[in-house]
């Protein structure tokens, strides 16, 4: 009975339930969805050096969403340590070979032990994926103004062209990484 | 605000960080195979949820909806003038969401579901926040 609890979810259930957060958090409190700024409001938390962009009320501005955040690792660790899954990922069988012809060897988790592990850390290829790849997605979400939820989810359902644009540039971003950088580093 | 109205949050938290591990989207398996064009799965994911949230939106919308505190909802216009910030900026974005296979989201539901290596990306997009805050004024918007 609780197997839909372990299964992966299909596109069609998901789809709706994660464009159903931004009119649910308009509605208990006029809040808009975006991840990414979680990240500004821990600067302006700390903010050495008092640096201008992180001046302001972080809490006032961001308490809900730090709760919001504690809520997506508590999700996470429901869904992916609690209800996870046992199956290696149904991905294209294209995707595979393309992946294992890249070197890529283990396709049993959410992500393949190949990068994602603390001995990789000591590699170039595991520091370029962790350390370079973190820190664009940071840097990147700022000078956009917004991630995935903020831009592709929030800022589309608002049909902002601004946030158009930002998802052209993810996908430009996105394909010259795939398909032009990521044969090097793992090449 | 009260600890009950914390909680929703958590809660609205939860079921998202729940549902982007069922629906794979924190696979970094599952965005080369989305920037590869090889399945449907991603773009049907971001597809459908940007239509109920257009649907929804216009509904707030139309209808004036008030949010619980009786406040009206109002969501600020993006100034889409600034267009090389977003060309730009969701181009790096785009380079790190591709390489790393996971954005904001998705870096700490993986966090939640064991993989402690996610602490490194983590601190290293606060780091990337950072910079861009330090670099602001010197970069074109």
């Amino acid at each position: 009975m609780l197997d839909f609890l372990y299964q992966p979810w299909p596109w069609y259930v998901a789809g709706p339930i994660i464009g159903l957060t931004v009119p649910i958090l308009l509605l208990i409190g006029g809040k808009i969805f975006g991840v990414s700024a979680n990240l500004r409001h821990a600067c302006a938390a700390c903010n050495f050096g008092n640096v201008e962009f992180f001046n302001y009320d972080w809490k006032t501005a961001g308490k809900w969403n730090f709760m919001f955040l504690v809520g997506t690792v508590l999700g996470g660790f429901l869904g992916g340590y609690v209800f996870a899954n046992p199956e290696p990922i149904a991905l294209a069988a294209s995707t595979i070979s393309d992946l294992q012809a890249l070197g890529i060897q283990d396709f049993n988790g959410l992500v393949p032990d190949d990068l994602f592990a603390w001995d990789m850390l000591g590699t170039g290829i595991g520091l370029t994926v962790l350390v370079l790849g973190g820190f664009l997605v940071g840097f990147g979400a700022r000078y956009a103004g917004g991630c995935t939820s903020g831009h592709a989810i929030s800022g589309l359902s608002d049909l902002q062209l601004a946030s158009l644009i930002a998802v052209i540039g993810f996908f430009i971003g996105g394909l010259i990484m795939t398909f032009l950088i990521y044969p090097i580093i793992l090449g | 605000m009260k600890f009950s109205e914390y909680l929703k949050y958590l809660i609205i938290g939860t079921a998202f960080g729940f549902v982007l591990v069922k629906s794979e989207v924190v696979s970094w398996f599952r965005i080369q195979e989305m920037f590869r064009f090889q399945d449907f799965h991603m773009y049907g994911i971001i597809g459908l949820a940007v239509i109920v949230g257009i649907i929804s939106v216009q509904i707030i919308k139309r209808f004036d909806m008030k949010d619980a505190q009786g406040n009206p909802i109002s969501i600020p216009p993006k100034d889409a003038s600034q267009v090389k910030r977003y060309l730009i900026g969701g181009s790096m974005f785009g380079l790190g969401w591709a390489l790393l296979g996971a954005c904001p989201g998705p870096m700490f539901a993986l966090l939640g579901s064991g993989l402690t290596i996610m602490v490194i990306p983590i601190l290293a997009a606060l780091a990337g926040t950072y910079t861009y805050g330090l670099l602001r004024d010197k970069l074109p918007h």
